[in-house]
This record gives C-alpha cells, sequence and structure tokens, in this order.
C-alpha cells in the first residue's frame, strides 16, 4: 500500500513535472521565437532567413543554458520524488491493517468473554435446580472449558457458602457484562467495575484483569506480526525507487553530456577557424576558406553528435517502457501476494475460529458426559431421569448453538438386556438402517427390537430435539458403533463422517464422549478404559450453521467463499458446507483440527470475486511511461532544435565563407583591374603631355588640357580607389624602413609648390629638434597622407594665407604648459594675439586652434601610457586658411566617397576618398587622426602615427644624397630678418638642417642694430649670409646693410679670409625677370623661391658659397671604373651615333677614349708605337671592315716585334715596348657563334655587344686588363 | 613612391616621357643606359647623342628616298648601307622601332622589291619622327627644368 500511494503521488508529481517541463519549453521556443511546432522558414526570402539564422545562432546559447535548467530541474523532481517515496512508506503502513484486525480481535475476545459467560450461566442455572455437592467435581471437569477464567473456581469456592448472595451477583455479573458489549471499552473494564462496584471486589474484576493482559498480548503481537511485511514492502519500495532514481540521473547525466560534447567542440572548432584568417594573402585565404568550407562538410561532427544524441534518446525512452512495465509487474506481483496473504490470514483465522467453537462445543459436550456420570452413576438414586436430562440439556442448548441434539446412551450387556428392559419399561431397538442413525423419520415403537448382540447401546436420556431415538440401541448402525468403539477406547470425543441430518436436511456430524465410571487416569489402557465405560454421550452438530453462524461474526465475510471438506478419505473428500464453487483463481487450505485425530478436516477458502484490475500498478506504470514519453519529447524537441540551430549555423559559415570569398573577390578584382587601368592610361596621358608639346592651336591645347586634365582624375581615382580595395582586403602592408622625415617633407613641398606657388598660398613645413633625423616606417604612405592633406588644403584655399605642415612628438603636446617649441607656442598664443592686427600665423591670416584638432585622442589623453623607448609617436598638423567645412558635415567627411556636401565635388572636383584612406592608413600606424574647422577661417587636420626611431646609417642612399653637401655649411651663421616669427622659425629650421646657427630679426631696422652690436665679434665673423623675408624687404636698407658691411670690412674688423656675408631674400612668387632684375642690379645675392627645401637651399647656396666642390659628390664606381679608369682606348665604327655611345660610355669608367670611323683610320692609329690601351672596332665598315682591319693590325705588330726580336729595330723606336699587341674587341650587335670564331680566326682578343652592358663589357675586358 | 598623379610637375612629365616610350616600344633599354651615362660631367650627353643621331639618320632616309627614286635601277647596294647603317645606331640609341623598321626594310632591300622598299621608307620616316618627337620633347623638357632652377633627375 505504501508503494502504491507514493506511486501515486509519483504520478501527480511527474505530472507536474510534465507540465513544468512544457513550460520551459513554450518559454525557450518562445525567447527563441521559434516554437518548435509552428516554426517554419519562408522558403522565398533568403535575407530573412539569414538573419533569423543569425537570430538563431545565437539564441543557441541560450538554449545550452535552459538544457541545462531543465535537467538541474529533472533532477530536482525526481530527487524529490524519491524522498517522497521513502517517506511515505514509513507512516501509511502502521495504520493499514490496524482496524480490522482489532476489530477481529475485539470480537473475539468478545465471543471468548461470552463463552466464559455462558459456561458461567451454564454453572448458574445447573446450580439453580441440582444439588451444589458435585459441584466442584464438576467444576474441576470443566476446567478446560474455561481457559481464561481459571481463577473463578478459587472465586467461587469462597463465595459459593453464601448462597443468597450469589444470585445476586450472578446478576450483577451479567449486567455488568451487557454493559461490556461496547469492544472499544474493553481496556477500561478495570477501572468501569471499580468504580461501579466498590465493595463487591470480586471475580469478575479478577477475571477481567487476568484474561485482559492475555488478549492485548495477542493483539499487540498480531499487529508486529502484521507490520514485518509492511516494513518488507517498505524496503522493497525503496529498492525500487532508488533503482529508478538510478537510472534516471545516468539518462539524464548522459543526455546533458552528448549536449555539451558537441557544444564544446562546436566552440573549439569555431575558435580554431577563426585563428589563421587574419594575415593569409588573398588567394590563399580564398583557397582556406574553401578549403575550410569542405572540411565541414566532410567531417560534419555536429551531425554525428546529433546523431548519438538521437541513440542516447532511443535508449533512454526504452529504458523508460521497459522500467514501466517492470514497474507494472512488480506491483501486480505485490498486488498478488497481498491478496494471497489477506487469504489465508483470512481463511487461517476463519478455521482457527471454528475449530475454538466446535471445541467449545465439543467441551460442552464432554461436560455433560461428566455430568451425567456424576449426577446419573455417581449417584443412587439417579439424580437424572430423562425430564432432568432433557430440561437440563434443553436449558443449556445454548451453550451448544451447533447440536442440533444430544442424547445418553447407556451401556448394556446382553446379560443384563432383559433386566435393563424391565426396568424402563421398553425394549432395545435397533436401528432401522445400518448406515443411517438418528436420523430416520420414523417412531420408535415401529422399530424392531435390537438383534442379540455381546452389548447394546440404548439411549435413555435425550434431548426433547431427539427424544425420538430414546431406546434405541446405538451399536446397531455401523457408523456409530464404531464411534462408540473408538470414543470408549480413547476416552476423547470422536467424530463420525458428515451425513445429512434428519430434520434440518443439514450434513451434520455426530460427536461421542464415552461416559466411565471412575476417574481414569490419562494414560489408562483401552482395555481399562472399556472396563470403566458406563456409557455413551453423543450429540449430533450441524455444519453448515456452525460455519455459516461463524462467518457471520466475522467481518468481510462478503469477500470470501468458505468451504469446509472431511477430507478423512483423501481421495474421496466429503463436503461439509459450502457450495459449489467456480474457480476464482486464488485458494487456500486451512487444516482443522476438531479434536480426533482420526478424522481430518479442510477448510477451503476463495474470494468470492476475481481479483479486480491492478490499478495502482497500472496508474504507476503508466505514470512513469508518460513522464517517459515527455521527457523523451523535451529532449527529442530539444535535439531536434539543436541539430536545427547547427545546421543552420553550418548553412549560415557557409555563406559566411562565401559572402567573405566574395568581398576578397571583389577586392582583388578592383585591385587587377585599377592596375590594368592605369598602365594604359599612363600611355593616354603621357600622350596628351606630347600632344600639347607639339604646335597646336588655342582651341586644340584647351581640348588636349582638358582631356590630360580629366585623364589625371581618372588616374587619380584609379590610385585612391586600388588603396582602397587594398585596405578593404587587407592587403595593404606598412613597411618599416629608414627614412628622413626632414626630406620627404621636402619632396612632398616641392610636389604641392606649382599649385600654391599658382595660387599665392605660401606652403611651409616645419619639424620639430625632438624629431629624430631618421626614422622608421612606410615612408609612402606617411608620404600620401601628408600629401592627400596637403592637396586638400591647397584646394580649399583660395588665394590667400598659407598651408603650414609641422611635425612634431606626441610628448611635446602631452604637456601643455612645458611647450619649448616655439612653432607649438604659436596656438597657444593665438588668442593673445587676437588684438593685434594681423594674426601671428604663418601668412598672418587667422587660423582655427590646432589645439582642439587632438584633444580627443587617445594617445595624448593616456597619459600613464608607458611608452616603448624605440618607439616614437608623431603628431602631425596640416594648417590652412582655406574655406573650413561647415559643421553639419564634420561629422561624415571621413566616410569614404562622401564629400563636406555635394557642391564640394563641384567646385572643387575630387571623390572624397582621399580622406578614409587617410583614417585608414593612419590607424595601420596605429594612429589617429582628428580635425578642427571653422568656415571661414579654415582648418587643421592633425594626425598621429607610430614610428621607431631609426639609425642614420641604415638610411638607404636615396635619403642621404646631401650628407656630403650638408658638411660644407657646418658652422656657418645666418641672420634671418623676418616680421613673423613663426616663418623666421620655419626658415632656421631649414638653415639648422645645414648646420648653419640663425640669429632673428624681426625687421630691418632691428638688423642694423643687430649687425652693429654684433660687429666685431665672432659670431660676426662666421656670418655668411642674410636671408630676408619678401614682406620684410626695403631697397633702401638692404643698400645700406650693404654700405654697413663694406665698412665694417674696411675698418679691417672682418677677418680677410671670411667672405663677405651674402644676402638672400626669400620670396614666395617672383618671376625669373624680377629676380635677375634684383641680382643684376646687386641689391642681393641670389632669390630663394619658397616653399623653403633642402634642396633648393643648398643648390642655391652652392652656386654662391660652394668653390666648385662639385667633385666632392663621388659616385659610387663600379669595378669596371677600376679596370678601366684611365686607360687610353681607341674605337673604330663608320657610325658616328655608335661612335658617341661607345665614348660616352667608356668614358663613364674612366677611359679616355678616342675614336675613328674608318679601318684605313684605326690602322693607321695603331701602328706601334702608340699609346692605346685598347682597340673597340666594329665589325661592318665600308671600304674596310673590322675583320680586315685588325688583321692588318695584327701583321703590322707581328712585323714590328719580329723586328724588335730579331734586333733589326731598336726597343726605343717602339717605346720601350718589346711585345706589341693592343687587345682589340669586336662590336657586334649579333652575337653568334661564327662571328665569335671569325673574331678569333682574324686575331681579335674578344668581343662586346653593340650596345654595351655592363656586365659583358667587363668580362671582355677583364680578361686583358686585370693584370696590368 | 610617386603616388598621386596630381602633381603634374616637369619632374613628373620629365621622368614619364621616357617610360612612356619604352612602354609604347619607341626605345628599348639600351636608351635608358644611354641615360645613365649622362653625369656632370657630360650632362647632355643624350641629347648630343640624339643629335648626331637625327643628323646621321635624316641624311640617311634622304639618300635612301633618292636611291630609291631613281627610276632606272636602284642601288640597292647603296640602300643597303644606308640601313646597315641606320640599324648600327638606331640599336646604339636603343630606337627599337626604328630598328626594327630597319630590320623589315632590310629583307626588302635584299629581295630587290622597290615597292616594300618604298613603304618600308615611309615606315621609317614615320618612326623617326615619332623618335624625334619624343627625343625632342624630353629635351625640352629638360631645358625647362634647368630654367626652373631645378635639378635633372638623374637615372641611376
Amino acid at each position: 500500500m505504501s508503494c502504491s500511494s507514493g506511486t501515486g503521488n509519483f504520478v501527480k508529481l511527474s505530472g507536474l513535472l510534465g507540465e513544468i517541463h512544457r513550460c520551459a519549453l513554450v518559454k525557450m521556443s518562445m525567447n527563441g521565437k521559434f516554437p518548435a511546432s509552428t516554426c517554419r522558414l519562408p522558403a522565398n526570402s533568403r535575407l530573412k532567413k539569414a538573419k533569423e539564422i543569425m537570430h538563431r545562432s545565437n539564441s543557441f546559447k541560450k538554449w545550452n543554458r535552459y538544457l541545462i535548467f531543465l535537467w538541474l530541474l529533472g533532477f530536482f523532481s525526481v530527487g524529490f520524488i524519491w524522498f517522497l517515496t521513502s517517506f511515505n512508506g514509513v507512516p501509511s503502513e502502521g495504520t493499514e491493517k490496524i482496524p480490522p484486525s482489532c476489530e477481529d480481535n475485539a470480537r473475539i475476545l468478545l465471543q471468548h468473554f461470552n463463552v466464559s459467560k455462558n459456561q458461567l450461566h451454564a454453572l448458574a442455572s445447573f446450580f439453580y435446580e441440582s444439588d451444589q455437592v458435585a459441584f466442584l467435581e464438576c467444576s474441576r471437569h470443566s476446567g478446560p472449558e474455561k481457559p481464561s477464567s481459571d481463577d473463578i473456581t478459587c472465586a467461587l469456592n469462597v463465595l459459593c457458602s453464601k448462597k443468597p448472595d450469589f444470585e445476586k451477583q450472578m446478576w450483577v455479573a451479567k449486567s455488568s457484562e451487557l454493559k461490556d458489549q461496547c469492544p472499544v471499552r474493553v481496556e477500561n473494564t478495570p477501572s468501569a467495575h471499580d468504580l461501579s462496584f466498590p465493595e463487591h471486589d470480586s471475580y469478575v474484576v479478577l477475571n477481567a484483569v487476568s484474561s485482559l493482559p492475555w488478549e492485548h498480548h495477542t493483539s499487540r503481537k498480531n499487529i508486529s506480526r502484521r507490520t514485518a511485511p509492511g516494513v518488507q514492502s517498505k524496503d522493497h519500495c525503496e529498492n525500487l525507487s532508488f533503482c529508478m532514481v538510478k537510472g534516471c540521473w545516468l539518462l539524464l547525466v548522459g543526455l546533458v553530456l552528448s549536449c555539451q560534447i558537441p557544444g564544446v567542440r562546436l566552440k573549439l572548432w569555431r575558435s580554431r577557424e577563426s585563428e589563421p584568417a587574419p594575415l593569409q594573402p588573398v588567394p590563399q585565404k580564398l583557397q582556406l576558406l574553401l578549403q575550410q568550407k569542405h572540411q565541414q562538410q566532410a567531417q560534419g561532427p555536429p551531425k554525428g553528435a546529433g546523431k548519438w544524441r538521437k541513440k542516447l534518446l532511443i535508449i533512454f525512452v526504452l529504458m523508460g517502457i521497459l522500467t514501466s512495465i517492470w514497474l507494472f509487474w512488480h506491483l501486480n506481483q505485490k498486488i498478488n501476494l497481498r491478496r494471497e496473504e489477506t487469504l489465508t490470514n483470512m481463511c487461517d483465522e476463519r478455521a482457527r475460529m471454528l475449530q475454538d467453537q466446535f471445541n467449545v462445543s465439543m467441551n460442552h459436550v464432554h461436560a455433560l458426559a461428566l455430568l451425567v456420570s456424576t449426577f446419573h452413576h455417581g449417584k443412587h438414586p439417579s439424580a437424572i431421569d430423562q425430564k432432568t436430562f432433557g430440561e437440563y440439556t434443553e436449558r443449556t442448548a445454548f451453550e451448544r448453538p451447533l447440536t442440533s441434539g444430544v442424547a445418553y446412551a447407556l451401556k448394556v450387556l446382553h446379560s443384563e438386556r432383559e433386566q435393563f428392559e424391565k426396568q424402563h419399561g421398553w425394549t432395545i431397538k435397533k436401528m432401522e438402517t445400518e448406515d443411517q442413525t438418528l436420523v430416520q423419520d420414523c417412531l420408535t415403537e415401529n422399530l424392531d427390537p435390537a438383534p442379540v448382540k455381546d452389548e447394546y447401546a440404548p439411549v435413555i436420556f435425550s434431548q426433547e430435539t431427539v427424544s425420538h431415538i430414546v431406546s434405541i440401541d446405538m451399536m446397531s448402525g455401523k457408523e456409530d458403533r464404531e464411534n462408540i468403539l473408538r470414543a470408549r477406547a480413547t476416552g476423547k470425543g470422536v467424530l463420525t463422517s458428515p451425513f445429512k441430518l434428519l430434520k434440518s436436511n443439514h450434513v451434520g456430524v455426530v460427536l461421542t464422549f464415552a461416559v466411565y465410571n471412575k476417574d481414569l487416569p490419562p494414560d489408562a489402557t483401552p482395555e481399562l478404559r472399556i472396563e470403566a465405560t458406563m456409557g455413551y454421550l453423543g450429540a449430533s452438530y450441524d455444519v453448515p450453521s456452525l460455519v455459516e453462524k461463524l462467518l457471520h461474526q466475522l467481518a468481510s465475510n462478503q469477500t470470501i467463499v468458505v468451504n469446509v471438506y472431511d477430507t478423512t478419505n483423501s481421495s474421496a473428500s466429503i463436503s461439509m458446507y459450502g457450495t459449489d464453487v467456480t474457480d476464482t483463481g486464488l485458494l487456500h487450505v486451512s487444516s482443522l483440527d476438531f479434536g480426533d485425530p482420526l478424522r481430518k478436516h479442510e477448510m477451503h477458502c476463495r474470494f468470492k470475486q476475481k481479483p479486480p484490475l491492478p490499478w495502482t500498478a497500472i496508474n504507476a506504470s503508466l505514470g512513469v511511461l508518460v513522464i517517459t514519453l515527455l521527457v523523451g519529447h523535451i529532449f527529442h524537441a530539444a535535439i531536434s532544435r539543436i541539430a536545427k540551430v547547427e545546421n543552420d549555423y553550418r548553412e549560415m559559415m557557409e555563406l559566411k565563407a562565401r559572402a567573405e570569398a566574395a568581398d576578397i573577390a571583389k577586392s582583388q578584382f578592383l585591385a587587377t583591374v585599377s592596375h590594368e587601368i592605369r598602365t594604359p592610361m599612363n600611355g593616354v596621358l603621357g600622350m596628351l603631355k606630347m600632344l600639347m608639346d607639339t604646335d597646336l592651336d588655342v582651341v586644340q591645347r584647351d581640348y588636349a588640357e582638358t582631356a590630360h586634365a580629366s585623364g589625371k582624375d581618372l588616374i587619380s581615382l584609379i590610385n585612391e580607389v586600388l588603396d582602397q580595395a587594398k585596405i578593404e582586403s587587407g592587403r595593404l602592408e606598412l613597411e618599416d624602413v629608414p627614412f628622413d622625415l626632414r626630406s620627404l617633407l621636402d619632396n612632398v613641398l616641392s610636389l604641392s609648390s606649382d599649385k600654391s606657388n599658382d595660387k599665392g598660398i605660401e606652403l611651409a613645413v616645419y619639424v620639430s629638434d625632438r624629431v629624430p633625423k631618421v626614422v622608421v616606417g612606410d615612408p609612402g604612405r606617411f608620404r600620401q597622407i601628408i600629401i592627400n592633406l596637403v592637396g586638400n588644403s591647397i584646394k580649399f584655399t583660395q588665394d590667400k594665407g598659407h598651408i603650414f605642415v609641422s611635425v612634431h612628438l606626441v610628448d611635446e603636446v602631452k604637456g601643455a604648459c612645458d611647450v619649448g617649441d616655439k612653432v607649438l607656442q604659436q596656438g597657444l598664443n593665438l588668442v593673445q594675439d587676437m588684438s593685434s592686427k594681423t594674426y601671428n600665423t604663418l601668412s598672418g591670416f587667422p587660423v582655427v586652434d590646432r589645439w582642439r584638432s587632438w584633444e580627443n585622442f587617445k594617445t595624448l589623453n593616456s597619459k600613464d601610457a608607458v611608452e616603448d623607448p624605440e618607439k616614437i609617436k608623431l603628431l602631425v598638423t596640416v594648417e590652412d586658411t582655406g574655406v573650413g567645412i561647415h559643421l553639419g558635415a564634420q561629422d561624415r567627411i571621413f566616410t569614404p566617397f562622401v564629400q563636406a556636401d555635394s557642391s564640394t565635388s563641384r567646385h572643387y572636383g575630387g571623390t572624397g576618398i582621399g580622406l578614409s584612406i587617410s583614417k585608414h592608413l593612419v590607424e595601420l600606424m596605429h594612429g589617429e587622426i582628428g580635425f578642427v574647422s571653422e568656415p571661414g577661417i579654415g582648418s587643421t587636420f592633425s594626425f598621429t602615427g607610430s614610428f621607431a626611431k631609426g639609425e642614420v646609417s641604415s638610411l638607404d642612399s636615396r635619403w642621404k644624397q646631401y650628407d656630403p653637401v650638408v658638411s660644407e655649411f657646418q658652422g656657418l651663421r645666418a641672420l634671418v630678418v623676418d616680421n613673423r616669427s613663426i616663418r623666421a622659425e620655419v626658415t632656421r629650421y631649414h638653415l639648422r638642417r645645414l648646420g648653419i646657427s640663425v640669429d632673428i630679426t624681426l625687421s630691418m631696422e632691428s638688423t642694423c642694430t643687430y649687425l652693429s652690436n654684433a660687429c666685431g665679434t665672432s659670431d660676426f665673423a662666421h656670418l655668411a649670409m642674410i636671408l630676408i623675408d619678401k614682406d620684410a624687404w626695403n631697397q633702401e636698407r638692404v643698400l645700406q646693410f650693404r654700405s654697413l658691411l663694406k665698412e665694417y670690412r674696411q675698418n679691417g674688423r672682418l677677418n680677410v679670409s671670411t667672405n663677405f656675408p651674402k644676402i638672400f631674400l626669400l620670396a614666395t612668387a617672383m618671376t625669373p625677370l624680377e629676380r635677375s632684375k634684383l641680382k643684376t642690379a646687386g641689391f642681393v645675392d641670389n632669390v630663394l623661391m619658397k616653399p623653403l627645401r633642402l634642396s633648393v637651399i643648398i643648390a642655391c647656396f652652392q652656386e654662391l658659397l660652394g668653390n666648385g666642390r662639385k667633385d666632392q659628390v663621388h659616385r659610387k664606381k663600379s669595378t669596371l671604373g677600376t679596370l678601366l679608369r684611365e686607360k687610353r682606348i681607341l674605337v673604330v665604327d663608320d657610325n658616328k651615333v655608335n661612335r658617341r655611345v661607345a665614348e660616352g660610355a667608356l668614358k663613364k669608367y674612366g677611359a679616355i677614349v678616342s675614336c675613328v670611323e674608318k679601318g684605313q683610320d684605326a690602322l693607321d692609329k695603331l701602328r706601334p708605337p702608340h699609346n692605346f690601351d685598347a682597340c673597340f672596332m666594329d665589325l661592318q665598315m665600308p671600304e674596310m671592315d673590322g675583320f680586315e682591319a685588325t688583321r692588318q693590325i695584327r701583321s703590322v705588330e707581328t712585323q714590328v716585334n719580329e723586328n724588335i726580336a730579331s734586333g733589326e729595330a731598336s726597343i726605343d723606336m717602339y717605346g720601350n715596348v718589346s711585345y706589341w699587341h693592343i687587345p682589340i674587341l669586336a662590336m657586334t650587335a649579333d652575337v653568334i657563334q661564327a662571328t665569335n670564331e671569325e673574331c678569333m680566326k682574324c686575331g681579335m682578343d674578344g668581343y662586346v655587344s653593340k650596345p654595351f652592358e655592363e656586365e659583358q663589357l667587363y668580362s671582355a675586358v677583364a680578361s686583358f686588363f686585370e693584370s696590368g | 613612391m610617386w603616388h598621386g598623379i596630381d602633381m603634374c610637375s616637369l619632374v613628373y612629365s620629365f621622368a614619364f616621357v621616357p617610360c612612356a616610350c619604352e612602354h609604347q616600344g619607341i626605345v628599348d633599354d639600351q636608351f635608358t643606359q644611354l641615360r645613365k651615362l649622362e653625369d656632370e660631367n657630360s650632362p647632355h650627353f643624350v641629347m648630343e647623342v640624339a643629335s648626331l643621331f637625327f643628323e646621321d639618320c635624316e641624311k640617311l632616309i634622304n639618300n635612301m628616298a633618292i636611291a630609291l627614286e631613281q627610276k632606272q635601277g636602284v642601288d640597292f647596294k647603296q640602300i643597303d648601307e644606308c640601313i646597315h647603317q641606320l640599324k648600327g645606331s638606331s640599336s646604339s640609341i636603343g630606337a627599337m622601332r626604328v630598328k626594327n623598321a630597319c630590320i623589315a626594310f632590310r629583307s626588302f632591300s635584299d629581295g630587290q622589291n622597290r615597292e616594300g622598299c618604298l613603304r618600308c621608307l615611309q615606315q621609317l620616316s614615320h618612326e623617326y619622327s615619332l623618335l624625334k618627337n619624343k627625343l625632342q620633347t624630353l629635351f625640352r623638357l629638360e631645358k625647362q627644368i634647368v630654367a626652373a632652377g631645378g635639378s635633372i633627375p638623374r637615372v641611376h
């Protein structure tokens, strides 16, 4: 029961659990926006799908969380169920069986009590009419009848003397017993008696007290006995639930693992995938992507995991089904067992009670026998006659409710027959039929007298009900005779086999007791017993009514069918009670002992109904099944969700890969196409340029110029698009090469100078002293950014003002308070100088506050950043006085192809891609770009970039081209006269690069004072130049200077060796005519054209200061140079172009070249003695070709040599050379083997290909020049 | 290094013209080699050689034209010599297309094919004028640069 109630709870709980799970599922699906049942993707909209997929992949994580939640929930619920089942088992079982058993017990107790009471009552009635003398004996004999009231006898003994009281007391007892009818109050009886009858401290109390503990004890024993199976079943239950919980646990863990593992794998897979992507070159990247895609398709790890999960789920469901089947079987078994047990209990109980009742009756009959023995045979004359006996038996019939009647038959020997018959006045009759004792329905008178026998057993007394059997010889019936014989031999009650009773037509048995004349010892021999036999007392029992009455008393007699059989003859048992029954399955057989060892009786019990359907088992197993299926469904849904999400994920990855591939392909295409377009565009542009150089009329020239400008725009656009594509495809990588930042800026300046000069804008560059000379980075890209910004500035600045590029270290601007740099101070002092008419800027026009352009830079604001000492951060600002950017457009100017507004491109052209590219490039340099702009005032763009410090020695020669020149100016001094301090600073910066120290005066007037002050000092001695800006120019003052300087010189205060200071004019725009005018007028020594840059300054200074120091610029000579240096070489070629080219080439290597154009001339030249070291000879010449010439030269030489050798000619005649052999090298355009052989044949030493190739020339020349 | 084309300076053009010529096959690497020979000692070497070439070329073309116009028997030997001369000098200066024209011309003159020769002469003179135009542009640019105070970028 406990188990079933537990499972009942389980079922309920599982229902709840299912509900919760479903809730969770619904919630999940709602969160995921794709309910499992309703999720149908719109197949037509791919975009939507992709979006949804994205969304799903997001919710994938959520899903995992939900799974864990689900698992936890399942775990807790299972744990809870387990707890409940184990807990329920304890209390429920105690109360289950007790009430009925208690009731039964109470009834039994009551019955027993009643039996005792009846006994007493019978005794009382007997006393009422008979002597009390024999009572003692009687009560002693009847002792076994009252097993529960042993103490009675003593009490009675004492009380018997008070006869008057006795009756009263009996009555009292009776009444008190009536009161005690209610079984519940049994236990209270003692106290109740005590209260109601305090003066009669009598046996009733004693009786109750003595008997009750016993009963109590039994009932308790009963209880404990009944508890045992309960405990057992509880244990069983625990085992069962524990197994279930374990199973559930394992399955859940398995499922969760199966969910988790692919998740981890997925993650790993994803991270592995994302790793190698960024640094791959494009084709590899493409390939990689494709490869990944293939791998994905080939491996499909999540798919495998999905299968695995599905298998687990199937196993789980199967196990659940098996569990539910097993549970059903198990519970059913238990129910059957319990049913059987119940049946056994009931059957046994009935059997025992029947047996008890029968025994009680039997005892009573026995008592009757003893009564007869005492009062009939023990008295003379007999105290009992038929009347007494009849009356007594009739009155005590209530004691033997089951007997239909009792009779006493006297043992009469044949010798005594006549006397006996005479005495009683009737003859001993014989039974009509032998086997129908007491049954026939006929008058005694009609019966025949008994035949002669050894002895007879005529009935002398009988109960009224069976008075018809008086005088019948019991020995005449076969059954009865056997019975009598057996009874007297054993001294115990003996039973006949069952037969039909006469009147009631019920089946009955006859019990026979022998009456002895004396008290026999229990171990008396049968002979002794036969001897002592006086007569026989018989009682007929109506078995069916006995059983019926008994059953009636018991509870639940409706449920079972009882059959009683006599099984003395085991092969043919005789039914004593009960109808024929249908087989209802269960059968319990309890043996009955009616006190006759020869006879065997059995009680068969069956349930009336067939067993009902085991609902608890069905419910429990169904519950488990439902839970299993529910959980299975949930997990199935989850698994299919996961699979779906994984599928979507894969699909998405594929799409992503494809998109990325497409993107890369696009960029690649762009890059390729741009490049392909650029090449022919160069041709177009070049041709247009050339066309413009031809003689064109005005209209044609205009067309050509327009075409050229458009072509240039197109090219620049293509370049920008190419850059953008490169940046987008990630192919743009920055170089790390050392470069001279200042030269680079000069270069930019020189490129932009044309336009700025056209517009009349002043253009200047300033680099802070703290910026190292050489930095490591990407000069091209750095330059591109600056060109872009400067180009923009030029574009948007109209005919006035300036563009100023300045480079500082980021560290310089970090601490605004201690700015040492004068140019930087400009920005700070800007506000203060607002009052003055002109602004303290490069050109005097107002500018925006450049500090604001970088105030948002992270690198500036993070003050605590620990910098790598080898790294420097440069801050570049490009300041202009242009139109500015209106505020609305300021936030989108870095977007590609977006200009400040659409009118911009109309006015100024351009594509708007430049700033975007610049921004990307700056980002690649780990920098930031920012700007500040005010319409009408101008804009300032700033950017930072990360560079490394470089060594000067690491510089490429390209950057070093001025190095030797610079040393020339080292130590010189210059005076700059400029009314704008910033501009003066810029000039100072440029001059300082040449090692010239600079003093600044702000006006011509102050210059005069400066000069007079400095006059005579060493500074003045080194003063090599005075640079005067055009704004401060004043012709009279210059003349004044001249005279002043002359005066100082004449005064001898100037060292003679030092040169006179040269005066330069710094001008932005000046025509050559003006310049030459100034120069010829003697005002200035030279005019320096702005924008200032090193090359211009050097060129300008060298012209005046340099004393033919060109030689100092040594070129690195090649090895050919060392070979050919100072060699005299004769070139023979009829083609003067060729001749000139060859001459040029050889001269380049330091050779001294002579040329002749005919073979004959060569022959003349090379006639010894001569001073040529080698001859380069053309092969094909008119008149005398190279071969012929060589042959002749060789023959002349041979002759001379012979002459010298033979002494015909003195060696002095031939320049002290003993052996003449001039190396002759053929110059040929077509170097083929045949030519080569022919050359050798005619005496040449080698050949060179006609347009000289350095390598080939070297190898040819080396063979004969190396030694010498 | 030279990214933006928007710097339309003489320097750029000066650098660009030979590149364009080389790209179009007007001149070949030999011309670059010649330009490399220019230095402080012979700043106008290419110009000098080129004017020699122009002079020579014009004379030869003229000769050939006259020779081919002879009604009674064309002197193919003379033409052959002229072509040889022209081929030699054009290859020296790196005038590739002129040289190629010469090669074509020579095959016709070998075959004594007057018509072919005439056609080739026309082609040759066309190539020649093209080359001359280019080189003169270059030299003018050079002069302009020098006049503007700039330095001629040397080919290294």
